[in-house]
């Protein structure tokens, strides 16, 4: 309950930014809504079930490709959108059967390998999806303001709807068969847990809503290439995130997402050169300094300990 | 009777070793079955075979009429085959009762999480962890982790309850109040297999042993019996031992 009531409270929060009227805050929270979706997504594999994937920017490409070329045959908006996600759902559940049996590090690279054969596939299609020379999608008749407000609500509707996910998923069967791979897979499997069919759940989950994400996006920048939507730093962002918020949490992904942006604006407005580097230090502290998230600093200082019961995740 | 669990010539090949070799034997419903051998003899092995860990590359394993030897793990768990291990794996940052509400949601299939809860919390009072069901499993001794691995097991619903070796490292009192919870549980009606080293705990609870060594069954019957029996001997001590005690000791 308390979830639902901190995920209403952001929510609403977020709602009223367009009443700003700040272009520029807009495209900065459309980026953040979009930063949650994606954290979220791989939180559900790499946070819950402890499978370090790089697939995000993969479902995310995809999704951008699949709804762009619908798009580009006269298929109408939302239906591309919802589309990419189907596309997305049934990409993770076909190369889940093929990897998820992967531990660890191996997981890790033919993870990200999916990455790079579906921007080869895009590169060499070029009848389809325009190749290396890009898509165009449909400008779409409103105003520079109707339209930042627009995509706005569109990303924040997707990232309301993954984090309402998370929460549900995080209280069920689901979410605490996850936990249980997390620990200790072969324990699980003995206990009567399907690892391999959560696993491939959990994938599927942490692919849907990147998929979707990937749809809004291109329709949001009207125009897509290979390398900006299979982007290796699609992927690696999101687990940043996570770490930062706190793996395995609620709203750890949330947080992490904002700060991470917050923090990439400043970097990037003053150290022009030299923000991939400070990524990079970001990262190397986090593990060291920061292993458990910002969220467990907030739970340490203020003493948030509570009797758990089964299942029910932390918040 | 007819047998609950029948292993049927099976073998389990490692590359050129052949871990489990040709073992043949009957579990009968409400037993408990004492299975012995030396240090690498293929007893865990055996049950990783049974419980669909490492299939058996030979033979059939069959419970209830049911050829179970290609099943998976998750599925020989929610027929009502549970196990602990010898070397105790819990979920190490999941409370105590958590771990055993695992065992009841996933094998024991309750119907919800707070049916798994109060099904493990009665597991938790048997085994006598009640009081640090809210600590994590990490923070317990051996002992308390041997325990654990019992109320993962019990919580399953076992028909076939498998006990790895759920003895090794304790201490004598320890033992007396495993042996004492091992008993009840056998009294509820359900099939024990024992694996065990101690053979004070063996002798005492099991009703019919089964001996294997290198991987093959070499005797089978009641406790005393098994003892005397000159292949048995042989295995443990030696053949020079068997020629002069063999039959008679």
């Amino acid at each position: 309950m308390k979830n639902w009531l901190i995920l209403a409270a952001g929510t609403a929060v977020l709602a009223l930014l367009p009443l700003l009227g700040d272009n520029y805050l807009m495209r900065l929270a459309t980026i953040a809504t979009m930063y949650v979706v994606l954290a979220q997504s791989w939180n559900f594999i790499g946070g819950l079930a402890g499978y370090p994937s790089f697939a995000t920017a993969g479902f995310f490409g995809l999704g951008a490709y699949t709804s762009a070329v619908l798009m580009s045959m006269g298929s109408p908006l939302y239906l591309s959108w919802a589309a990419a996600g189907v596309a997305a759902v049934l990409f993770s559940a076909l190369v889940g059967g093929a990897i998820l049996h992967l531990r660890g590090h191996y997981f890790a690279i033919a993870s990200l390998v999916t990455v790079e054969v579906l921007r080869e596939i895009v590169n060499t299609t070029p009848d389809l999806t325009g190749g290396g020379m890009g898509l165009n999608l449909p400008i779409m008749r409103m105003s520079v303001a109707e339209h930042a407000t627009f995509f706005f609500y569109a990303m924040l509707a997707l990232a309301v709807a993954c984090m309402a996910c998370a929460i549900l998923v995080h209280k069920s069967k689901l979410g605490f068969g996850l936990r249980c791979i997390q620990q200790n897979e072969d324990a699980a499997n003995i206990l009567g847990v399907n690892a391999y069919l959560y696993k491939t759940a959990g994938f599927a989950f942490s692919a849907v809503f990147a998929g979707i994400a990937g749809a809004i996006y291109a329709s949001w920048v009207h125009y897509i290439e290979p390398p900006d939507v299979f982007d290796i730093l699609l992927s690696v962002k999101p687990l940043v995130m996570v770490l930062l918020g706190g793996l395995g949490t609620i709203f750890g992904p949330a947080i992490g997402a904002f700060v991470l942006l917050a923090f990439e604006e400043v970097v990037w407005r003053n150290f022009l050169t030299l923000h991939a580097a400070a990524l990079g230090i970001i990262i190397v502290a986090l593990v060291l300094f920061l292993p458990n998230g910002l969220l467990s600093v907030t739970r340490e200082r203020f003493g948030v300990r509570r009797k758990k019961r089964p299942g029910e995740a932390r918040p | 009777m007819s047998a609950l669990l029948s292993l049927d010539n099976v073998s389990r090949a490692f590359g050129g070793l052949r871990a489990v070799d040709g073992v043949s034997f009957d579990v009968a419903p409400g037993e408990v079955l004492g299975l012995i051998g030396p240090n690498g003899a293929g007893k865990t092995t055996l049950i990783n075979v049974i419980t669909g860990v490492h299939p058996a590359t030979d033979g059939r394993v069959v419970f209830e009429g049911r050829d179970i030897t290609r099943m998976k793990s998750h599925q020989i768990a929610k027929l009502g085959l549970s196990r602990t291990f010898q070397i105790v794996q819990p979920f190490p940052k999941m409370t105590v009762l958590e771990n055993v509400a695992a065992g009841a949601l996933f094998g024991g299939q309750a119907a919800n999480m707070a049916e798994a809860s109060s099904a493990a919390m009665e597991q938790l009072r048997f085994t006598g962890l009640a009081q640090v069901a809210d600590n994590p499993a990490l923070s317990l001794t051996l002992a308390q982790r041997k325990r654990l691995e019992f109320a993962k097991g019990l919580a399953m619903k076992p028909r076939i309850l498998m006990l790895d070796e759920v003895n090794a490292g304790l201490n004598s009192t320890e033992v007396d109040e495993a042996l004492a919870m091992i008993r009840k549980v056998a009294e509820r009606g359900v099939t024990i297999i024992l694996i065990e080293h101690l053979l004070k705990v063996v002798l005492s609870v099991s009703h019919r042993i089964v001996v294997l060594h290198h991987g093959a069954l070499i005797a089978e019957g009641a406790p005393q019996a098994v003892l005397r029996d000159p292949a048995v001997v042989e295995a443990y001590l030696g053949a020079k031992y068997a020629a002069r005690y063999g039959g008679t000791a």
